[in-house]
């Protein structure tokens, strides 16, 4: 085996189990709103094409309805943004992370939804594993179990009944597991609290639907204030 | 809808996804200095970024109709518990889910 298809081997290796959550969360989910678009009379080529060229959950669910409803390609950009305004804060989290991956970055931002972000940001990736390869393996096996199981739900869409209820818990499981793992590895937590404060007081005052953009408001707001305390007292990283 | 309107407003969809997550990789550019307020919040956003999506994973819970809130308490609950017992990530997950899924299928 040559030196390349090792360190390849290696990186996969050690990339599939972070993955095996989202396994079970998006085929799940990629499945539901595959079945959704079947029986809101789209052909399976809708979710097949939409889930491996926009690779974003929530906003995929609500473009259904944009596709329904009448023809308005402003609005539906201006609600993409609204909706998806939080991977801005996963860039700018995941500038330095990034530096020096070569043509495998443009990839990786691509690929880069909540999920994603969140193993390829806490995950303890061994000094032996190659960073680069690794966080592409891990981008691409989601990329995949979304596109598979969209495409699955679109063309049996409604011969499945599910006794599945619940199982889409599992995504909010690895959130939990993933705020968990970095308050345990942080000294400050500071940012944290803000975030799971901000967050819930946005979603009491605004509701589901519009809570994302002031939350993000906020977090932004409370951690510009705070910026000399947290700087002094040793940062959480 | 058209096809060639139901092409362009899926185009739309990707271009404002995209956006969202190529524009900071744009703005701070690799090969220049990024400002020491961006670097500060690249460093402390991800702590709050967690929390926020927490929450937002959990948004369409109703306090106060159907089950109240309660399977989903219960459940992070034992995801919480589980990995500050073992801290085997997996182990955390499949424990919640499948707590979450037998009190939401059998109980409530």
């Amino acid at each position: 085996m040559s030196e390349k298809t090792k360190t390849l081997k290696k990186a996969f290796l050690c990339a599939f189990p972070h993955t095996i959550p989202i396994f079970a969360g998006f085929w799940f989910l990629g499945m539901t709103y595959g079945i959704y678009m079947n029986v809101s009379g789209f052909s399976f080529w809708y979710p097949m094409v939409m889930s491996l060229i926009i690779f974003a959950g929530s906003i995929e669910f609500v473009a259904v309805n944009m596709l329904l409803g009448a023809f308005n390609p402003l609005q539906a950009l201006a609600m993409t943004l609204m909706i998806n305004a939080r991977h801005l804060f996963y860039g700018i989290s995941m500038l330095d992370r990034f530096r020096g991956m070569g043509w495998k970055k443009i990839y990786l931002i691509f690929g880069m939804c909540d999920e994603t972000f969140s193993i390829n940001y806490t995950a303890e990736i061994p000094p032996d594993v190659d960073r680069g390869w690794f966080m592409f393996f891990v981008t691409l096996l989601n990329h995949f179990y979304w596109f598979f199981g969209a495409t699955l739900g679109g063309i049996f869409g409604g011969l499945i009944h599910f006794s599945t209820e619940g199982l889409d818990f599992v995504v909010t499981a690895m959130f939990v597991v993933i705020f968990l793992e970095q308050w345990l590895k942080e000294k400050d937590h500071t940012s944290a609290l803000a975030g799971l404060g901000i967050s819930l007081l946005c979603l009491a005052a605004f509701g589901a639907e519009n809570f994302i953009l002031p939350a993000m408001a906020g977090i932004l707001l409370a951690l510009s204030f705070l910026r000399k305390p947290l700087e002094k007292g040793g940062m959480p990283l | 809808m058209t096809l060639s309107q139901e092409i362009i407003t899926i185009g739309m969809v990707v271009l404002g996804t995209a956006l969202t997550r190529y524009l900071p990789f744009l703005l701070f550019p690799a090969g220049k200095p990024t400002p020491k307020y961006i670097q500060y919040l690249g460093k402390v956003l991800p702590g709050a970024v967690f929390g926020l999506l927490v929450i937002y994973s959990l948004r369409n819970v109703s306090l106060f109709s159907g089950s109240h809130g309660i399977p989903e308490l219960l459940a992070v609950l034992a995801v919480v518990l589980l990995h500050l017992w073992k801290r085997q990530m997996l182990l955390s997950i499949a424990g919640g889910t499948i707590l979450y899924m037998i009190l939401v299928q059998m109980v409530f």
